[in-house]
């Protein structure tokens, strides 16, 4: 239920506090994505999709800085 | 798909293995910290990726998973369900649901068996689909049934926020909305609770942080580790909370920053605190737990299913197997069930924990070919 799938925003329509957003998931677009919660989301930054809203935006750098921490234990 | 595969990447994973080997190995000169160290899961989600990617076996063996309440399918009483299925075959409702409720059992029947003698019983994506679907048949009442975590309760808010803006005066909500917290405090009080970590739901913190867990981290000396659903990021949390128990730290700590912030999201716990306030709710197998829902405020009842129906009422029944609540709390695994796989399938499930595609039943019908005899029974042996 608490399922959240990333995907890269693509493109934005309406107006705050409304606005709805075009979501890549892998090759597959969604369209009407509320952008209620994240009033800061840009065409091209990522986010974390739950039952038709975006719930936050990710942090890209902050993604990378783990999982290259977490591929130090493999090397 | 980017931030999933890099978080599924098996080199990655067997490299964190590997460290939380040697942590284990650490934690075992140390001959006052028992063992073996039952970590839970909170979210049915989590507890998916552990059995579908066998991470569970992939552990050392004095490591041990204790599967959580996080299901909200599963935790909702067969009472809430019978009150829906009342409402759906009320003359002129539209009745909507997430597709997971669908097949949940009544005291009587399911919603697919209620559709098909005739109630309009639609499955939808969205909370706000739920919405459209009423502004698009203004002579329908819409009903959505909100069952979910804090993860699930934003999206609810978004609709009801969207209808509210809109004025759409024919919808409302079944309101079912559960908190983790009180639910965790339930288990780490029980005397004969033997969980000595807990890897926290990443998604329920994206939306409200991390500050309600710092409570009971202080409480019950027990470290949460705030963790994502992939391979990776479960590994890297139980590492986490390996560590902790090895430095005898207890604290909350994140790992997976790069979408749960510490202070949660702000914009959508103003507008959920807008809408619902905090209430008691019943928890199937556990009972009333105080504070541990969400209900409408009293200014937006008119969104409220049940103001709307006052005279109809649910039927109220015993739980049909009080296993399900020993599964929920983590007292036994799935398996030590005597109807598991027997008059309990997913093709006949008795219980909602074998319907739901989070419910821990589920996710041991579908992926535990050989079931490890990992469980311990919890009973009688207190953390100390």
């Amino acid at each position: 239920m608490c399922l959240g799938v990333p995907g890269k925003i693509v493109k934005i329509t309406g107006n705050e506090p409304f606005r709805t957003a075009s979501v890549n998931f892998g090759g597959a677009v969604k369209g009407d994505i509320s952008l209620l919660f994240c009033p800061d989301a840009k065409v091209g930054n990522y986010c974390l999709t739950h039952a038709g809203n975006a719930l936050e935006v990710i942090d890209e750098k902050l993604a990378l800085e783990t999982i290259t921490l977490l591929q130090t234990y493999s090397t | 798909m980017k931030f999933v595969t890099e978080f599924r990447d098996k080199e990655v994973a067997e490299g964190v293995i590997t460290e939380i080997k040697k942590v284990v190995e650490e934690i075992k000169k140390n001959l006052k910290i028992k063992l073996p160290i039952r970590i839970m899961e909170i979210c049915g989600g989590q507890t998916h990726s552990i059995l579908q990617y066998g991470i569970h076996s992939a552990l050392p063996e004095d490591v041990e998973f204790v599967h959580g309440p996080g299901c909200p399918v599963c935790v909702t009483p067969i009472e809430t369900i019978n009150l829906a299925l009342e409402l759906a075959k009320q003359p002129n409702v539209i009745f909507t649901s997430f597709g997971d409720m669908l097949r949940v059992p009544g005291s009587d029947e399911n919603m697919f068996e209620a559709k098909a003698k005739g109630a309009d019983i639609r499955w939808v994506y969205s909370p706000i689909d739920a919405v459209e679907m009423a502004k698009q048949n203004p002579d329908k009442e819409v009903i959505f049934f909100a069952i979910g975590f804090e993860t699930t309760t934003a999206p609810i808010t978004s609709a009801i926020h969207l209808a509210e803006s809109d004025g759409v005066k024919n919808f409302s909500i079944l309101t079912a909305m559960v908190r983790v917290p009180p639910a965790l405090e339930v288990i780490l009080s029980d005397p004969e609770c033997v969980i000595d970590g807990i890897l926290a739901a990443g998604h329920v913190c994206t939306v409200m942080g991390t500050k309600e867990y710092e409570p009971l981290v202080e409480k019950y000396g027990v470290p949460i580790v705030v963790t994502g659903f992939q391979p990776v990021d479960i590994l890297s949390g139980v590492l986490d909370v390996l560590k902790q128990i090895r430095d005898g730290r207890f604290e909350v700590e994140n790992a997976y920053g790069w979408v749960a912030r510490k202070e949660g999201n702000l914009v959508a716990q103003e507008l959920i605190n807008k809408y619902f306030k905090v209430i008691d709710r019943k928890w199937r197998g556990i009972g009333l737990i105080p504070m541990s829902g969400f209900g409408l405020r009293d200014e937006y009842k008119h969104f409220d299913a049940e103001e709307k129906w006052k005279n109809i009422h649910a039927q109220k029944e015993p739980e049909p197997n009080k296993y399900c609540g020993l599964v929920l709390t983590g007292k036994i695994k799935p398996t030590e069930c005597p109807f598991y796989k027997k008059e309990c399938s997913q093709e006949h499930p008795i219980g909602a924990l074998m319907v739901s595609s989070e419910g821990a039943c589920a996710a041991y019908f579908l992926y535990n070919k050989d079931t490890p005899a990992v469980a311990k029974a919890m009973a009688g042996k207190g953390r100390n």
